[in-house]
């Protein structure tokens, strides 16, 4: 694969968590590459270490050795406020909890991370009203997140994670709350609006339903990557 | 980020009023408490205080506050009178007589006895006839919370309010008759006593016969005349104490703070407040932190600076802490202000803002620390955990 081409290169990353009496080694020597323009899905059964591991290509976990490159920029090696401004501006999170702020509105909610890098407050919340509108909700801005259905919050959450136009997206396990139907609408607004070619998504999930959406899949198992297979559509593309 | 702060905060109303209610009682017992305990003592000078034209009291030297009396002889006047840098010096009884009431029942009083030719040291407000009038026959000048409540005619009704002591009245004071030829305003002693105003010469009078009966010497310095030098001179002349007024009050005030537990009673109070108002605003206020740990952890994950959390925190500390003290103040002021016209000492001066603030500021500060070190030691990571 071309580097240039590449959002994310991790090379033999290794993470030991050390809980005192044992060490548990969640990665062990992890090697993946993700391609702008990829959807790429991180599978396996609990422990393996697929939260560990966007979690490092997220920037908010620091592996122990091995390297981890996204966008070219070595993560481990940033200073902290370079990885915070890293962080902010080239990475959207999604969580399988949604993680909305319950206090603010769904455009505030949205309006988070422009605030963080920086812009002011009544233009954030423009923005990120017409964001919310791309992914249908533009009647709620002013909801609540407990005035939401799971599939509403998934959706401001999403709207929230692309508001800021982040290079990569990182998602954990985005449709296990939802049911099957809404969970595959979620997986069609991210396919449609989150991805593009100068973008890349990573998105951890036990659920089988929505592998299809995937252009690879990594399979892990107890801190590696097992295997990388390309999705059939993805083959015949 | 400060509005997010702050909807963070009054996300939850419970845990929002939760940690201003703390506040209030904690600024309401820091502030309320020390303002009673405040009035109490200011009581203890409020004699001196009333009396308000001589500038140094000379007494006794064993004289240890202002109702601590040991009388002197008639012939110190003279003495002190005699003094370089005195403009004039006059005689004031002070002492507690029994008054009798018309239901035949007893009343200790204070019974200030005042130069028969001056009248110096009467009372600071008139509020019925003048001060002239005690050159009456007999005339006496009652405080009006006295004459309305513990030197007051027995009621018609069984149980009901006591009659006014009325100008034209008449009361026994030991065996002796006198006639009230006025009202007057005083301030509240510590005793809380009717004050009962007559000339120097009808007060020896009505006490028991003794052969020293002079309480104090009021003593008005020659003009330009440096008061401290006047009362080293008054003290080294005569071998009486002799201080100025605030001197005077100032002994009166230590006397009570260290012979008396009211400082420690009062203490005790005011730290309870303050313990109180911590554990519950500062475990409130950290319990609500915890509760949006996630939320925080959120925010760094997407790119929130230590720092900016840290000012977030710190933005919701003195908020809840300028409201909770503000009700605290505010309700201690409507407390004082109710009470104005009851027998409850209260002063409130501004230094007490600044105590109670200090206290309050203490304890969010204590809640915002502990949230703060919560927040800065929060790996981001928490966000992907379930």
């Amino acid at each position: 694969m071309n580097p240039s081409s590449l959002a994310v290169r991790c090379q033999n990353v290794v993470k030991v968590y050390d809980t005192g009496d044992q060490k548990v080694t969640a990665l062990n020597g992890v090697n993946l590459d993700i391609a702008l323009g990829e959807l790429m899905m991180l599978v396996g059964p609990s422990g393996c270490g697929k939260t560990t591991l966007i979690s490092v290509i997220a920037g908010i976990l620091d592996q122990d050795s091995g390297y981890c490159e996204v966008f070219g920029e070595d993560l481990l090696n940033m200073s902290n406020q370079h990885k915070l401004n890293f962080r902010a501006r080239n990475i959207g999170f999604v969580f399988q909890a949604f993680n909305l702020l319950p206090a603010l509105s769904a455009a505030e909610n949205v309006s988070v991370p422009l605030i963080i890098n920086g812009m002011k407050r009544a233009e954030a919340e423009r923005k990120a009203i017409a964001v919310l509108e791309q992914v249908g909700l533009g009647a709620r801005v002013t909801a609540l997140s407990s005035e939401l259905s799971g599939g509403q919050q998934q959706r401001v959450a999403i709207a929230r994670a692309l508001v800021h136009s982040p290079r990569l997206i990182v998602c954990d396990e985005p449709t296990s709350s939802l049911d099957h139907e809404t969970g595959r609408n979620v997986m069609t607004l991210l396919k449609e609006v989150a991805l593009h070619k100068d973008r890349a998504l990573v998105i951890v999930t036990h659920d089988a339903r929505i592998f299809d959406f995937a252009d690879r899949i990594a399979e892990m198992d107890d801190g590696h990557i097992v295997k990388v297979k390309e999705t059939r559509d993805k083959a015949k593309g | 980020m400060n509005h997010i702060a702050l909807k963070m905060l009054m996300g939850d109303r419970g845990k929002y009023l939760g940690i201003v209610m703390g506040l209030t009682f904690a600024s309401l017992i820091m502030t309320q408490q020390p303002a009673i305990f405040l009035g109490i003592m200011s009581r203890s000078y409020s004699f001196i205080s009333d009396v308000g034209l001589p500038d140094i009291w000379v007494m006794d030297a064993k004289v240890q506050f202002v109702d601590d009396i040991k009388p002197l002889q008639d012939t110190e006047l003279y003495r002190v009178r005699g003094v370089s840098g005195v403009e004039w010096a006059m005689p004031m009884y002070k002492g507690l007589l029994k008054a009798r009431l018309l239901d035949g029942t007893f009343q200790t009083c204070n019974v200030i006895g005042l130069d028969d030719a001056t009248l110096i040291g009467g009372p600071p407000v008139m509020l019925e006839g003048t001060i002239e009038d005690l050159r009456r026959s007999d005339g006496v000048i009652v405080d009006i919370d006295g004459a309305q409540d513990k030197l007051g005619k027995p009621s018609p009704i069984p149980g009901g309010k006591p009659i006014p002591l009325k100008v034209g009245d008449s009361l026994e004071l030991n065996d002796h008759r006198a006639i009230v030829v006025g009202i007057a305003k005083v301030t509240r002693t510590f005793q809380s006593q009717p004050v009962v105003y007559t000339t120097y010469s009808r007060a020896k009078n009505y006490a028991p016969k003794e052969r020293k009966l002079l309480s104090f010497i009021l003593v008005k310095a020659k003009q330009g005349q440096d008061l401290a030098e006047l009362t080293r001179r008054i003290r080294a002349t005569t071998g009486l104490a002799a201080y100025t007024r605030e001197e005077f009050a100032t002994l009166t005030y230590e006397y009570f703070m260290h012979n008396t537990g009211i400082p420690i009673n009062f203490g005790i109070s005011v730290l309870l407040g303050f313990i109180v108002g911590a554990a519950i605003a500062g475990q409130t206020f950290y319990n609500s932190t915890l509760e949006n740990l996630r939320q925080f952890g959120v925010l760094k994950a997407m790119g929130t600076s230590n720092w900016i959390l840290l000012r977030m925190i710190l933005l919701q500390a003195v908020l809840v802490g300028v409201i909770g003290y503000g009700l605290g103040v505010g309700l201690t002021a409507l407390f004082g202000y109710s009470m104005r016209h009851t027998i409850l000492a209260f002063k409130f001066p501004w230094q007490l803002l600044l105590f109670s603030g200090a206290g309050v500021s203490l304890i969010c500060i204590f809640a915002a620390l502990l949230s703060i070190i919560k927040v800065i030691r929060l790996e981001p990571a928490i966000v992907f955990k379930g």
